[in-house]
């Protein structure tokens, strides 16, 4: 068995919680000392730094949720200057509401470090060849999947995504061993290589698949068509990234890097801390980032926590797939969709308000569907024209998402309205 | 001469054709003539109707989205070489057409052409330079 790093990975659960406690401590302190938002949050609590003394006073820290990142935005929770801090990170939010994360260099070496264990645990080391297509940029698949195959010292094809031709090419010229993307790429890029023929030229091992929802049944069918292992990795931009969360070969949930992400698991109505097998909320505590270590943060993504033996040896408690999320918005091919940026485009290009969102799977790629009515201003006898004002509105929605959906024109009054508002979003997906 | 069609959006939905011209028939209008534009995930519904002006009225009532567009209506000897002659009348000139359907009639030995056209005015007179009657209104409601 292969670790990046076995004190950590493998470490005792008393030493493992010894080191949470003091990281904890020493993390409290220095927000509280550099961020005046967390001063004011634990003075409304009734908290001084000297009352969270060990991991057991976690849960009397205040929660972070979304809202606050949003009324934060964008220093409000920096907790070095910006002359420590090397890179910005970014969500792709609603419009105006981004969530943008800062990291010093110390903080982009743990977050590689933690994809590293993760390219490690998927049988990578630096005889490989990591194929990394997640997108590169604001996005934190492609750069963190990237850091972690050059701490590995993997060779490091740094694809990003789209372009399939070039994917390919790449793949089977250059013999790529593992390949990191979202699930329904994956899916995708088997599906090319079959019809063109090439699935007996590629040398790909390993799969290191995440940034969305998947089942075990489109694991397997990834697997046998690729003839390889995948793994699921979880994190997201608040926290670190990629990375706070992975597979290992046992395939039975992500082991989180617990020496840098305390994970919690609560009542999302009361706020309650759950005991381990519990179904919740998850909600994750930065211990070991200077510049963005944010305390208690919501994630609204629902989970459960086991810390059942593990035959792979490591001790880092593993979490469960997703199984929901507490609000609203979707992820639809690995990106963030709210309905209300669907909404802020349909408006200004003169469509009505009512409009569903449906998404659905086939294949194990989502289908993604934006219907609205037609108005007597879009309207024309001419089917030319209706079109062009269609592909407009495709364009200006492909401009505000980021994805493409399908458009399709209903009938006015004709989207079903409960309780006088309409139902928004219709998630068909059955993972 | 020109004459009101009514242009009907059409959700791509069983039944909803039948709603429409159910709509328009309990108000007791009578269809002209009719053609359908479809394409993938929607359809332009085109009537001629003996009243255009209480046919909008009951649509509008009934929540649909439709507009009055003046289209061109000709009348063509019932036989080969009719069609080509007028629509040779439009090439003439570089008139591009938008749409075009047709409908033959019982009482007379002769069919009407409507035509939608980018340039109504500029048509009617290429139309009559060549000799070709437009019907007006009346003419076909009343057929």
């Amino acid at each position: 068995m292969n670790y990046y790093q076995r004190d950590m990975e493998c470490a005792p659960a008393e030493s493992m919680r010894a080191l949470q406690s003091e990281r904890l401590v020493k993390t409290v302190r220095h927000v509280y000392d550099h961020v005046a938002y967390y001063r004011n949050k634990m003075a409304e609590a009734g908290l001084e730094p000297g009352d969270i003394k060990s991991i057991d006073d976690l849960h009397k820290l205040p929660f972070l949720t979304k809202d606050d990142l949003k009324s934060a935005y964008p220093y409000g929770l920096l907790a070095k200057p910006l002359s420590d801090c090397v890179r910005i990170q970014s969500t792709s939010g609603t419009t105006g509401k981004r969530v943008v994360a800062f990291y010093t260099q110390h903080d982009i070496d743990i977050w590689d470090e933690c994809c590293a264990r993760a390219i490690v645990a998927a049988g990578g080391s630096n005889e490989d060849v990591v194929h990394v297509s997640y997108g590169y940029g604001l996005f934190t698949g492609g750069p963190g999947l990237n850091g972690g195959s050059h701490k590995v010292g993997s060779l490091t094809l740094p694809m990003s995504s789209g372009n399939t031709e070039r994917q390919l090419q790449f793949m089977t010229d250059l013999e790529a061993t593992i390949l990191c993307c979202t699930p329904s790429y994956a899916a995708f890029l088997a599906e090319s290589l079959i019809s063109q023929g090439l699935r007996d030229r590629i040398k790909l091992k390993a799969g290191i698949f995440g940034a969305e929802a998947w089942s075990e049944e489109m694991r397997r069918d990834i697997e046998n068509k690729l003839g390889i292992k995948a793994y699921d990795i979880y994190g997201l931009t608040e926290i670190t990234g990629p990375g706070v969360s992975f597979e290992c070969p046992e395939q039975t949930g992500m082991h989180i890097n617990e020496d840098h992400f305390v994970a919690e698991v609560i009542d999302p109505e009361t706020g309650n801390t759950l005991p381990d097998g519990s179904k919740g909320e998850l909600v994750f505590t930065c211990i070991s980032k200077e510049a963005f270590p944010l305390l208690r943060y919501r994630t609204r993504d629902i989970c459960v926590l086991n810390r059942d033996v593990c035959s792979c040896g490591r001790t880092l408690v593993k979490m469960a797939r997703l199984m929901g999320r507490t609000d609203d918005m979707l992820i639809i091919r690995g990106v963030n969709v709210f309905p209300s940026q669907i909404e802020t485009v349909l408006l200004k290009s003169g469509y009505s308000p009512n409009y569903q969102i449906i998404v659905d799977r086939e294949k194990y790629t989502d289908t993604f569907e934006v219907k609205v009515e037609m108005t007597q201003e879009m309207f024309d006898d001419t089917v030319k024209r209706i079109e062009a004002r269609e592909a407009e509105l495709l364009s200006a929605l492909r401009a505000m998402l980021g994805i493409s959906p399908k458009v399709t024109l209903a009938a006015p009054q004709s989207i079903a309205r409960s309780e006088g508002k309409a139902v928004r979003v219709i998630d068909k997906r059955k993972i | 001469m020109t004459i009101d069609q009514l242009s009907i959006f059409v959700e791509n939905s069983p039944g909803r054709l039948a709603e429409i011209t159910g709509t328009l028939a309990d108000a007791g209008i009578d269809l002209r003539a009719m053609s359908i534009a479809d394409t993938k995930d929607f359809g332009i519904l085109r009537v001629i109707v003996n009243d255009p002006g209480r046919a909008g009225e009951v649509l509008r009532s009934a929540g649909c989205v439709f507009s009055v567009t003046k289209v061109l209506a000709v009348s063509i000897d019932d036989k080969p070489g009719s069609l080509s002659r007028i629509l040779g009348v439009l090439a003439g000139e570089n008139i591009s057409i938008e749409y075009i359907y047709a409908f033959i009639t019982r009482k007379k030995d002769n069919a009407y052409v409507i035509f939608r056209v980018e340039d109504n005015d500029r048509a009617v007179a290429a139309f009559t330079a060549h000799g070709v009657k437009t019907a007006g209104a009346n003419e076909l409601y009343e057929l």
